[in-house]
């Protein structure tokens, strides 16, 4: 009964752009070698063929989450036909079983378990709550299977089964909260966030982060999920007047808050006080409207108006694929890297098998990215540059900064816990 | 937690404080008036109201885009268009829903909640199949944008102002339509005694259908009006039917009267709670509250004491 | 002893209740593989409130929309016990404050919450799972009951109890594991819960725990409390103006309902793994009263099969169709309360009836001389309810 989608034909512009050498992989010189044999490259049963690998995608595709997890799964298949269009992972054509967690825990752990279980697929990309991961964690590592998880999520994890290819909190937070004092001399900050472990560890690591720089944090507040009222904050954000508020509010609750801000006569342009989200990407902001938000700063690795030769043929790729309209977001680039990382994990593995690919994943390194040059640290996370943007009317983010250096991922980090 | 201000900040505060309450109250009352005509004087438990709501916001977002690329001139005007049109396919829909389903089960009104959810996950889906899983940003004209400066500090929301005077209409409309007009005594006839009702020639399948399409079609207004303040995505109207449902039965649900001063003091309560304490924890008292006075005065707030 | 059998199980109950046996412990696990056999065991833990919702809707005319409060409590309490024997101070080493859960320590908890401790004990674990939302549901019952609260408003206050519970739970996360819920659950005493055989015992343990509940159940039914209830759920008044106490019949069924929706709660967490606030809220407490109506709310074994048969279309569906499916869920509720009020249970009867009937006719064909005698209703249903829910104060 599932579903077994052959990916639609690639057309003949996106193989000029792959010929273009946008997507060119260290492996892809793989690309044409002499095919191994299925019994080589997979000792441990799972649905490899001559000419075929299965892996899973799966995210919500309905309930609340589907807002947010569409383009995920756009990102993932877009990758997965690229590299089919390719010739595939180690000469065979990749093809997807999706399933649907709809937005709900126990169906991610049932779902996760019958890609593993069933069908016995290869590599998984999906999930995006910390919830959802949480609940598939202990399937993924009794069967021995391999997550590539996009979100930037509050870190204290760190599985052999999972790649994240979202950035910890560590590595979103300081570099943004650094930027804000040091360039906009900020003293006092206010913490709000939707009611949550993400939200709340990042605003465990934003305070101490702030209160170790001798500075203060003014207040700090939480909301349920889905709420939709905020003038009170509102007034107290008013009262309190601090420099910079610190946002982590998620879902459909983002677009009540920048509308009734926005509507409470504040202009977030002015910088009285300075709004910095870690939550807010492109795919919200087409919710909320350009005009409601312009001049919020957001603190990511990645911006869809990022300006380099991989991003410009990603955004091209995805447009072509999907519409003009549509807009890119930080976990939609980091979805997109899922199955990039898979493959060059199995090329130089030589092997679909799960362990192999769990051996060789440390130390791989992508040059093509959108966000540019990545490498997978051996704690399984990513190393990854920092940008902060500032929104426009018009929906995009203008980059505004972008650390030096990459940044060292480090998921328990001493002396912010 | 006051020392720090001086009296004018505070003033204005509080000024903008209350304001926030009466803004919560009016929108407290724009969602429960539909329902509170639904489930208060049909006695159906509709599920999928906060979905018809929703299709109210899709509307404006679609006659939006129309106004954007056809009369671009006429702009300003849209969102009046909008309500319009709102109401119409909302209450259109209702009817439709009336005839195929909800009729069949008056008798049976905790079917009608079992029914309704499964229309409200069709609805969720149909949205979702036509206008895309991700949220649609729904953009204002710039009458309705921004705030009039009563004083430096006192900035008061014009799309708030707004709401407030269309949830005022919307409820005198209401009060005229029901005890004021012809039709009025109708429903509330046929509340009373249907097979009376219908003795003395009231046509009762109409007037149900009407009275289901009327609270339908005030939904989707209240969904266009949301636009303003909120998000609007294929769930989006799951966020507000508990407290919609929680505001009807609180008033006690046969008053409509009831209905507004439950709005009234429950919008006061959490919007006075969320201020002094972090929101979660002021939702949750507000909700406990709500829930302890009904064990005490399980009929709500307003209602005439009969046992039955 | 054969006579009292006799009177409390008719032949067809014998039938019905052995079909359901076979169904449940030889063909599904014959048939299907453990990953399976495992789903079967999830949707059946949803059968425990199912077959709750059965005495508390479909006999006493009490629906509640806040099951899964009580379905968490005892879920809830199970994962708590499992939690702390996965968090002893070897496995969470690593962590700053060894030897609490890992969820509490990531909330920079330095001890054990008070309340956690007796859930080292699996004696206490056992009473709290059993005990502890009969007390609950005890005071929100009496609360309301005996201020004659009922139809449309229970079922909205306890649709608020519900939201309320959710957004505490998520609220409190270093408590509660916020809405990530308690995961990562391990052993039972020393026993791996994890593995293909130790679902295979669950699945059979939760398969006779279950028939234990539908013997209580049915025991509850046919006794004169039973009886009572219908006569309540039919005419309130009538009953009340018999001299009997109608709340207290009222408070014993929803308290009893609440129990077995709590074990169904801890079946739950260890056939899953984990519980999660998801489980606790409005949307599944819905979804359990749908298991109920579907399968007919008038039979404690057909709510059985509703949760089977909804949760295994669910899969299924959403399996083939990912992106389509809710619209065939939503199209089974309406078709079901549209065309079968009385769900899956009311069918069948129905064709029994009208088996019996053709039968007699035979019978009445062949021997004209006696007259037919009319078919008795062999599980003698009584009649669907009929506005159940009319407001209190109407």
């Amino acid at each position: 009964m599932q579903k077994r989608d052959r990916n639609p034909k690639q057309q003949s512009t996106l193989r000029r752009q792959l010929l273009k050498g946008l997507m060119l992989l260290p492996a892809a010189v793989m690309l044409g070698n002499v095919q191994l044999a299925s019994a080589e490259v997979n000792t441990t049963g799972l649905a490899v063929t001559d000419d075929t690998v299965k892996v899973g995608i799966l995210h919500s595709i309905t309930g609340t989450m589907a807002i947010s997890e569409t383009g995920s799964v756009q990102a993932e298949k877009l990758a997965i036909d690229q590299i089919n269009a390719m010739g595939g992972v180690l000469g065979r054509q990749i093809e997807y079983i999706q399933e649907d967690g709809a937005s709900d825990w126990p169906t991610f752990a049932e779902k996760s378990k019958k890609l593993l279980v069933n069908d016995k697929v290869a590599a998984v990309f999906g999930c995006w709550t910390s919830a959802s991961r949480k609940a598939v964690l202990p399937v993924f590592e009794q069967y021995n299977g391999m997550l590539y998880y996009p979100t930037f999520y509050e870190g204290l994890e760190q599985s052999p089964n999972v790649i994240y290819t979202g950035q910890e909190a560590t590595q979103q937070i300081l570099a943004g909260l650094d930027w804000v004092m040091e360039n906009k001399g900020a003293e006092n900050f206010y913490l709000l966030g939707s009611d949550y472990i993400w939200p709340r560890t990042s605003n465990k690591i934003a305070r101490k982060h702030i209160e170790k720089n001798g500075l203060k944090v003014v207040g700090e507040e939480y909301y349920p999920l889905g709420h939709t009222q905020f003038n009170s904050v509102i007034n107290k954000i008013k009262l309190k007047k601090p420099d910079v508020v610190f946002i982590s509010v998620v879902g459909g609750s983002n677009v009540a808050f920048y509308k009734q801000l926005k509507a409470a006569g504040i202009e977030m342009g002015k910088e009285k006080p300075l709004f910095l989200t870690i939550s807010v990407t492109e795919d919200e902001i087409l919710g909320i409207g350009g005009e409601n938000i312009d001049g919020i700063y957001a603190s990511m690795k990645y911006f869809q108006s990022l300006d380099n030769e991989n991003n410009a043929g990603f955004v091209d790729a995805f447009k072509e694929k999907y519409g003009e309209d549509i807009v890119i977001g930080d976990v939609t680039q980091a979805a997109y890297l899922g199955p990039w990382l898979w493959k060059a994990a199995v090329e130089k593995a030589g092997s679909f098998d799960i362990d192999k690919v769990r051996a060789a994943s440390a130390e791989i390194e992508l040059t093509s990215a959108p966000e540019g040059y990545v490498k997978v640290h051996p704690n399984h996370h990513l190393w990854s540059k920092t940008r902060i943007g500032q929104a426009q009317t018009d929906g995009q983010y203008k980059v505004v900064y972008e650390t030096s250096e990459l940044i060292e991922p480090n998921p328990f980090p001493e002396g912010y816990q | 937690m006051f020392a720090d201000y001086s009296s004018s900040e505070l003033l204005a505060i509080f000024a903008m404080q209350g304001f926030a309450g009466l803004s919560l109250f009016s929108i407290f009352v724009l969602m429960a008036l539909g329902l509170a005509i639904i489930f208060g004087q049909m006695g159906v438990i509709n599920m999928a109201h906060g979905e018809f709501m929703i299709l109210g916001a899709y509307m404006t977002y679609l006659t939006s885009n129309l106004f954007e690329a056809l009369m671009p001139g006429l702009y300003g005007a849209y969102f009046i268009v909008a309500m319009v049109v709102a109401f119409v396919s909302a209450g259109a829909l209702g009817a439709l829903v009336e005839w195929a389903m909800i009729r069949r089960l008056y008798h049976r009104p905790l079917d009608t909640l079992l029914a309704t959810w499964g229309l409200s996950l069709i609805l969720q889906q149909c949205y979702r199949s036509i206008f895309g899983a991700r949220e649609v940003g729904v953009s204002l004209p710039d009458w309705l944008m921004g705030s009039v400066a009563v004083t430096d500090m006192i900035e008061i929301p014009i799309n708030g102002l707004f709401v407030m005077v269309l949830t005022l209409l919307i409820a005198a409309g209401v009060y005229y339509l029901m005890y004021r007009s012809n039709w009025g005594g109708q429903v509330r006839a046929v509340v009373q005694n249907r097979p009376m009702a219908g003795a003395v020639g009231i046509n009762t399948g109409k007037v149900d259908r009407m009275t289901f399409a009327l609270g339908c079609g005030i939904a989707g207004v209240a969904g266009s009006a949301f636009t303003m303040i909120g998000s609007t995505g294929p769930t989006s109207g799951q966020l507000y039917i508990v407290d919609t449902f929680l505001v009807v039965v609180f008033g006690g649900a046969a008053s409509l009267l009831g209905t507004i001063a439950s709005a009234f003091t429950i919008s006061q309560a959490q919007s006075t709670m969320e201020f002094f304490l972090s929101g979660s924890m002021a939702k949750v008292l507000t909700l406990l509250v709500v829930v302890g006075i009904l064990m005490l005065r399980p009929q709500g707030l307003f209602s005439l004491k009969i046992r039955r | 002893m054969n006579a009292l059998k006799n009177n409390l199980f008719k032949r067809q109950d014998l039938i019905n209740y052995g079909l359901l046996a076979i169904l449940l412990v030889l063909i599904l696990p014959l048939t299907l593989d453990i990953f399976r056999l495992n789903l079967v065991g999830k949707y059946l833990s949803y059968a425990f409130v199912a077959v709750g919702l059965v005495l508390c809707w479909g006999y006493g005319g009490i629906l509640s929309l806040g099951q899964g409060v009580f379905f968490g409590i005892g879920g809830y309490a199970m994962a708590m016990f499992l939690k702390l024997e996965a968090s002893s101070p070897e496995a969470t080493a690593i962590q700053s404050t060894p030897g609490i859960p890992d969820f509490m320590d990531w909330n920079q908890l330095t001890a054990l919450p008070w309340f956690w401790e007796p859930f080292h004990s699996l004696g206490f674990t056992t009473l709290a799972i059993l005990f502890v939302a009969p007390l609950f549901a005890f005071i929100v019952a009496v609360a309301m009951f005996k201020r004659r609260v009922g139809g449309v408003y229970f079922a909205i206050i306890t649709q608020a109890i519900a939201a309320i519970l959710t957004i505490l739970i998520i609220g409190q996360q270093g408590y509660t594991g916020g809405v990530n819920g308690i995961t990562d659950l391990r052993t039972l005493m020393g026993w791996d819960i994890r593995t293909d055989s130790a679902k295979y015992i669950l699945y059979f343990f939760c398969v006779a725990m279950l028939f234990a509940c539908l013997l209580l159940a049915h025991l509850v039914l046919k006794s004169k409390l039973g009886r009572l209830l219908v006569a309540i759920r039919d005419r309130e008044d009538r009953v009340r103006f018999s001299g009997y106490d109608v709340s207290s019949f009222k408070i014993f069924v929803f308290c009893f309902a609440a129990m077995l929706s709590a074990i169904g709660g801890a079946m739950f967490t260890l056939q899953v793994g984990f519980m999660s606030p998801t489980l606790v809220g409005i949307v599944p407490s819905i979804e359990m009263v749908i298991f109920c109506a579907l399968g007919g709310r008038l039979s404690i074994i057909g709510a059985v099969y509703g949760a089977l048969l909804v949760n295994a279309a669910k899969t299924t569906m959403s399996e083939a169709f990912p992106e389509l499916w809710l619209f065939a869920m939503g199209a089974l509720f309406i078709g079901v309360v549209l065309a079968f009020p009385n769900g899956l249970a009311g069918l069948y009867q129905t064709l029994l009836q009208k088996v019996k009937e053709r039968r007699a006719a035979a019978a009445a064909q062949k021997t004209p001389a006696t007259p037919a005698i009319a078919p008795r209703n062999a599980t003698s249903d009584p009649e669907p309810a009929q506005g159940i829910g009319v407001p209190s104060q109407s």
